[in-house]
């Protein structure tokens, strides 16, 4: 039901944007959506289906999770940060994980080293792939892809539950290693999900690259160049499809990323379609990490018998510590104040950050388009509320 | 990427994966993954937690319980969904025994933290997820009767872990039981020097 306004719209009009008032109508693309990724609001202006201006709006999802983090003990922290991005718990784990060893001084023994990396580079092939899923439906193709792409991430699921006991929320690392070790018989399941993933990029890009309906929809369409794209602190594939060589396994070698050869795949436009496109071949490269993990894998403890799990109390200090999460650079800051709460824990979210340059994106394209573009995005609701 | 060579052959090729599957769905089983739920249920692999249980052996649910009322998993419960009264026995003492023991399974997260930091193997994890009930106030708050087990059950769900408990335990045993000898024998007032 469309009407045109009779007020000012709260946003509305400036200096620059076109058009009297009356003729713009300003809708909230509200939190309660099917497309927006979560509980996420936009307020939309339009002339006509043009955006003229975006305002997103969100916290519909805030749990308080940084202010958890300073009243319980850093163990208890884990599990909390599961459920940040609840699509890649696992790289949550290790980003945590990974700021504490860093503040504590804890070593990792080497098998450790390679089960993060192996489930890591799980985590992102599972989330590459419903981010496929969930992008075409926002277009429209009414959830074939969705759970094509689906049948496909259960597979990695199910082995994260034989391993960890639970499917996303997995609370598998620990400070200084893992939790437990494999169960019998899945590092063979892991090796046929990976032998077989390929087949399943093959079958998506075969429905999906050339599909003259995807490229009209996401060609030229939310173009962020690279400048811009560094400017407003984007991070992960959004910043690679604008051209710019930037991932954190590449700059930080955190863990062991030093043992793998992989290529870092960069987009050309900046578009759409770059965004999704360059997710079919980092999930190639992924893949390639994973099999080389997999033969490689020493054996050892994965965890230090002395390491100390409960009433860990870092000395006094401040660590920054951030993973290439497959949504961008998910980075923890924790301050320690020699008591068994940390003093600050911040958590820098990349979807929260890549959606800086959201109003910029879509001015100009229609409101259909705005959908494609926050779907390519790739947010999740629990990291940009927390 | 792939050039385009006829107006349309890149919707065509879509379709002949979609018709792939949708033929394919008849005769592979890997195509058709649905599970015709509650008739059929995939079975689950052996890690897999919702919530935790508490653990007893033999058959008295009250005298094989291993759960001595440390409180240890109740401070580390991330989201303090356990809530402990220890007993205290005649003289006001803390008896080794949990009075009452609760958790609010609306606040559980099922992280297992409380089976990781349990010095007694006295909590293990579930792995049942029929919890839905008519009302929200009395039923998620499981008590002590409710959440006692007995260790033949964690064997049924948990044959690996439950067996390597186990040996933990009895080898446990042995050992106190062969240190408790060795200090009855130098104690002993008619043992030889």
């Amino acid at each position: 039901m469309i009407r045109p306004l009779d007020h000012k719209p709260a946003f509305g009009p400036t200096a620059d944007t076109p058009g009297p008032a009356e003729e713009l109508l300003e809708i909230s693309m509200g939190p309660q959506h099917p497309s927006t990724h979560g509980v996420f609001r936009m307020n939309v202006v339009l002339d006509g289906e043009t955006v003229v201006r975006l305002k997103p709006v969100f916290g519909y999802l805030h749990r308080n999770h940084e202010k958890i983090g300073e009243n319980v003990s850093y163990l208890a922290s884990i599990p909390y940060t599961d459920r940040l991005d609840y699509f890649s718990s696992l790289s949550n784990n290790w980003a945590y994980v990974l700021t504490v060893e860093k503040l504590a001084g804890i070593e990792v023994p080497e098998r450790a080293q390679y089960i993060r990396v192996i489930l890591a580079e799980l985590t992102r092939l599972q989330n590459h792939t419903a981010f496929l899923g969930f992008l075409l439906g926002d277009m429209g193709a009414w959830g074939s892809v969705l759970m094509y792409a689906f049948r496909q991430r259960d597979e990695v699921l199910d082995l994260f539950e034989s391993l960890t006991g639970s499917r996303m929320m997995c609370n598998y690392m620990r400070f200084g290693g893992c939790r437990c070790e494999f169960p019998a018989g899945w590092l063979a399941q892991a090796r046929r999900v990976v032998d077989e993933f390929p087949a399943f990029l093959d079958e998506m890009e075969a429905l999906l690259v050339g599909n003259e309906i995807l490229i009209a929809r996401t060609q030229g369409v939310g173009v962020v160049s690279g400048a811009d794209a560094i400017n407003a602190g984007l991070t992960g594939p959004i910043l690679r499809a604008s051209g710019v060589d930037y991932d954190i396994r590449k700059v930080d070698r955190y863990g062991i990323y030093d043992r793998f050869p992989f290529r870092v795949p960069l987009g050309a436009e900046g578009d759409t379609y770059d965004r999704l496109m360059i997710r079919f071949l980092e999930m190639r490269e992924s893949l390639k990490i994973v099999d080389t993990a997999l033969l490689d894998l020493p054996d050892g403890p994965i965890l230090d018998p002395k390491a100390k799990i409960r009433n860990l109390r870092p000395p006094v200090g401040e660590a920054y510590g951030r993973v290439e999460a497959p949504k961008g650079e998910l980075g923890f800051y924790v301050i320690s104040d020699k008591t068994g709460q940390p003093y600050r824990y911040r958590v820098r979210p990349p979807s929260l950050i890549n959606l800086t340059l959201l109003e910029e994106m879509c001015i100009g394209h229609k409101i259909a388009d705005a959908m494609v573009i926050l779907g390519s995005i790739d947010i999740v609701l629990g990291e940009v509320d927390r | 990427m792939k050039p385009i060579t006829l107006p349309g052959s890149g919707i065509a090729k879509g379709m002949a994966v979609t018709a792939r599957n949708l033929i394919g769905s008849y005769f592979n089983p890997k195509r058709l993954v649905t599970v015709q739920y509650p008739e059929e249920q995939s079975p689950l692999p052996e890690n897999s937690r919702t919530v935790p249980f508490l653990v007893f052996d033999g058959d008295d649910p009250e005298a094989g319980l291993r759960c001595v009322a440390c409180l240890t998993c109740e401070k580390e419960c991330p989201p303090q969904a356990i809530s402990i009264v220890g007993a205290r026995n005649e003289k006001g003492k803390p008896a080794k025994h949990p009075e009452s023991f609760e958790i609010d399974i609306t606040a559980c997260m099922g992280c297992q933290i409380c089976v990781e930091v349990c010095p007694f193997d006295a909590i293990m994890m579930d792995n049942d997820y029929h919890h839905a009930s008519f009302e929200r106030f009395e039923s998620p708050i499981l008590t002590k009767k409710q959440l006692a087990k007995p260790n033949s059950y964690y064997h049924r769900i948990k044959p690996t872990e439950a067996a390597e408990v186990d040996a933990r335990l009895a080898a446990e045993r042995e050992r106190k039981e062969a240190a408790r000898q060795k200090r009855a024998a130098a104690n002993d007032p008619s043992a030889q020097p």
